[in-house]
């Protein structure tokens, strides 16, 4: 284990570009990410701002056809970037975990749950069958599964979806990583449902001291459990802070835009402020600020320039021209 | 026909109390009942999707329709829109019965009750263009002659926010809510008096859905059409709707007014579900942990449980509950099937 101190994840001026079909695609450009030990990061992001391939990219999970590149990408102390491709594999799973959104196509279908679990123990710590059955079946006790020892021989279909979910976080969790990536765990699943996984992860943390990268673009999620929060927007990261301040007062007007376009129960018999327009494809964002044309504060040098992220108050970044006048109209 | 009415004449009085007498009801549905049989011949499992579920739509009116997945929400949209014949039960459109599915039953209920759909990626043929996709509906009942129709599809894309020179496009060369607001132009092509939205915001993204949602509104004010909004985001259902149903697995467990529903729920699972609802406030942090836990997984509507369906996970269940099956009851403004409401009520933690 490593010293506590250390952050659990350290990525900075990540870049993902899609090669395929004879053309180059942007879709993550220049992300800069920390996760420290026992945190709570929440990544918000719209379909198709780059959240999903950012975690994908952390992982090395990526196709022939995708181009990976960053200054640095440490996860908990190992400097990825230093490392062979089987070293890496080794290290999935053991120190770093992804949890998927789709439990069902996540799962294979014809291994029993036991198997798929127990999997994790004998590659990488060479268990036997016997030691393996019994870490599954005390795993799936752990994430709330009720009767895992009858249940540890049963095969995916037979398990709902939210156990399904809950036995994905089994796995990623099982060899006790330094950093999890949760990729939407919450999105395909009921609100009770949704609610006990939140409690599990945030009861993991705590117990473990893991760092959570959690991916979502549900602002109801992200108001609950995030310690620190950052936007993504087009590929980029366009606002940062502490989860506190940055919902409170968003410096960012997507992050404003976003806040104000939840129904709220307050608001209830008048229209919801909405963002004209839809999100930008990733091969074609807009020149400037990607979300100039949706944005209403937007004057002449959005439309040319594009904002970089700078520190605009204490512990927070935003990517905004204007980022100082919207944050002193709020307070005033 | 009518051997279950005896046990709805109850429910209906209650209903009675609650209503606005002004307003017409368009829509009714007594005592709706739909099983699926499955599995093997020999030894075949029913699922009681929807059991018993009354509901009235008046006129321009948006009724919410809450639930957890597999509670039957879509097979009571199915129903109302003619897409299922019900098992059990009436359905009344306009006061006219349309239960039995007939030819001129169909013909009716296609006239006046449209559907929405969920995904709005599946539910527009990819190789039609806007513009027959639009008119379809009109062609397929012949309401209007060709020549007519391609007015009537300009007037509609105006009406949810499109462009009439968009017609001759394709659905491929929209984005998500433009493709949702071509299934609404679709859907209003008839002038229906009822749209029935099958969680028809919730593959959109936030930013998109909240111009969906103002739309919904907005047509619901110069058109005077009746909404029925069916969506698991609890959220967005107190956003529209004027009253609000929440079911638990094929039945309702609790209806009234949008306000008294979600501030006052008096049915022990509407509690449990608001308060797993993660609230859109920085200052509520902390509610999830604080939160009515419910054990148990949600039960499979294969089998139900004998008495109140929400018997096993109740935490106010008595025998009474394992045994008999609550009826839905006017109480403190709203009705609620619960044997427990009152205590429940006042007990309440939201």
């Amino acid at each position: 284990m490593n010293p506590a101190g250390t952050a659990a994840l350290r990525v900075r001026d990540l870049t993902v570009t899609f090669t395929g079909g004879g053309r180059e695609v942007h879709a993550v450009r220049n992300v800069d990410l920390d996760v420290a030990r026992g945190e709570f990061v929440a990544l918000l992001g719209e379909s198709g701002s780059g959240k999903s391939v950012t975690a994908r990219a952390v992982m090395g999970l990526t196709d022939e056809y995708t181009r990976v590149s960053a200054a640095e990408l440490v996860v908990a102390g190992t400097d990825l970037l230093t490392l062979s491709e089987e070293e890496r594999r080794l290290m999935r799973g053991e120190r770093m975990s992804l949890v998927l959104q789709d439990a069902l196509s996540a799962l294979n279908p014809v291994m029993t749950i036991g198997n798929q679990i127990g999997e994790l123990f004998r590659v990488h710590r060479g268990a036997t069958r016997k030691q393996a059955r019994a870490a599954a079946i005390e795993l799936l006790g752990l994430v709330g599964i009720p009767a895992p020892a009858n249940r540890v021989d049963d095969y995916p279909h037979q398990f709902s979806g939210g156990m399904r979910q809950r036995i994905l976080i089994a796995m990623a969790i099982a060899l006790e990583p330094e950093m999890l990536i949760a990729d939407e765990p919450t999105t395909a699943l009921d609100v009770t449902v949704q609610a006990q996984i939140l409690d599990l992860l945030g009861r993991l943390r705590d117990q473990l001291g893991m760092g959570i990268l959690l991916i979502t673009h549900d602002l109801g999620v992200v108001m609950e459990v995030a310690d620190r929060l950052a936007v993504m927007y087009a590929g980029r990261i366009v606002e940062r802070g502490d989860a506190d301040t940055v919902l409170d007062l968003p410096a960012h007007p997507y992050t404003q835009a976003l806040l104000r376009s939840v129904p709220d129960a307050a608001a209830r018999g008048h229209d919801l402020l909405t963002i004209p327009g839809s999100p930008p494809s990733p091969a074609q964002t807009p020149p400037g600020c990607s979300f100039n044309p949706r944005c209403q504060m937007a004057i002449d040098i959005c439309r040319t320039e594009r904002p970089p992220l700078r520190v605009v108050a204490e512990g927070r970044a935003s990517a905004c021209h204007r980022s100082e006048e919207l944050l002193h109209e709020l307070v005033s | 026909m009518n051997s279950s009415a005896d046990g709805v004449d109850a429910s209906r009085a209650g209903a009675a109390a609650t209503l606005v007498p002004e307003r017409r009801v368009v829509l009714e549905a007594t005592d709706l009942r739909r099983t699926f049989t499955g599995g093997s011949r020999l030894r075949p499992t029913h699922v009681s999707a929807v059991h018993g579920v009354s509901l009235t739509l008046h006129a321009g009116e948006t009724l919410g329709i809450v639930g957890e997945s597999g509670c039957g929400k879509s097979t009571l949209a199915r129903m109302l829109v003619g897409l299922e014949k019900p098992d059990g039960g009436t359905l009344r459109y306009h006061g006219t019965d349309v239960t039995r599915g007939r030819a001129a039953d169909r013909r009716l209920l296609r006239t006046g009750v449209q559907m929405i759909f969920q995904d709005p990626y599946t539910s527009l043929d990819p190789r039609m263009n806007v513009g027959d996709i639009i008119a379809e509906p009109m062609a397929a009942t012949r309401s209007a002659p060709a020549a007519a129709r391609r007015a009537r599809v300009a007037e509609l894309l105006g009406l949810v926010g499109l462009a009439p020179d968009m017609m001759s496009r394709y659905p491929h060369q929209f984005s998500g809510g433009q493709r949702q607001r071509i299934g609404i132009a679709r859907a209003l092509a008839l002038d229906p008096d009822v749209l029935v939205c099958d969680e028809a915001v919730s593959a959109l993204d936030v930013s998109v859905q909240a111009q969906v949602i103002n739309l919904l509104a907005d047509l619901q004010k110069r058109l005077g059409v009746a909404i029925l909004f069916i969506a698991h985001d609890l959220s967005v259902v107190r956003h529209i709707a004027d009253r609000v149903g929440v079911m638990y697995l094929g039945r309702i467990a609790e209806e009234g007014d949008t306000e008294v529903v979600y501030d006052r729920p008096a049915h022990p699972y509407t509690q449990a579900l608001l308060s797993a609802t993660p609230s859109h406030s920085r200052a509520d942090r902390g509610k999830l942990s604080r939160r009515r836990v419910l054990g148990g997984e949600p039960p499979s509507p294969v089998n139900p449980p004998a008495g109140c369906r929400f018997n096993p996970r109740c935490w106010l269940a008595t025998d009474e509950c394992r045994t008999e099956q609550p009826p839905l009851r006017a109480l403190a403004l709203r009705e609620v099937a619960c044997h427990h409401a009152e205590q429940a009520l006042a007990e309440a933690v939201v």
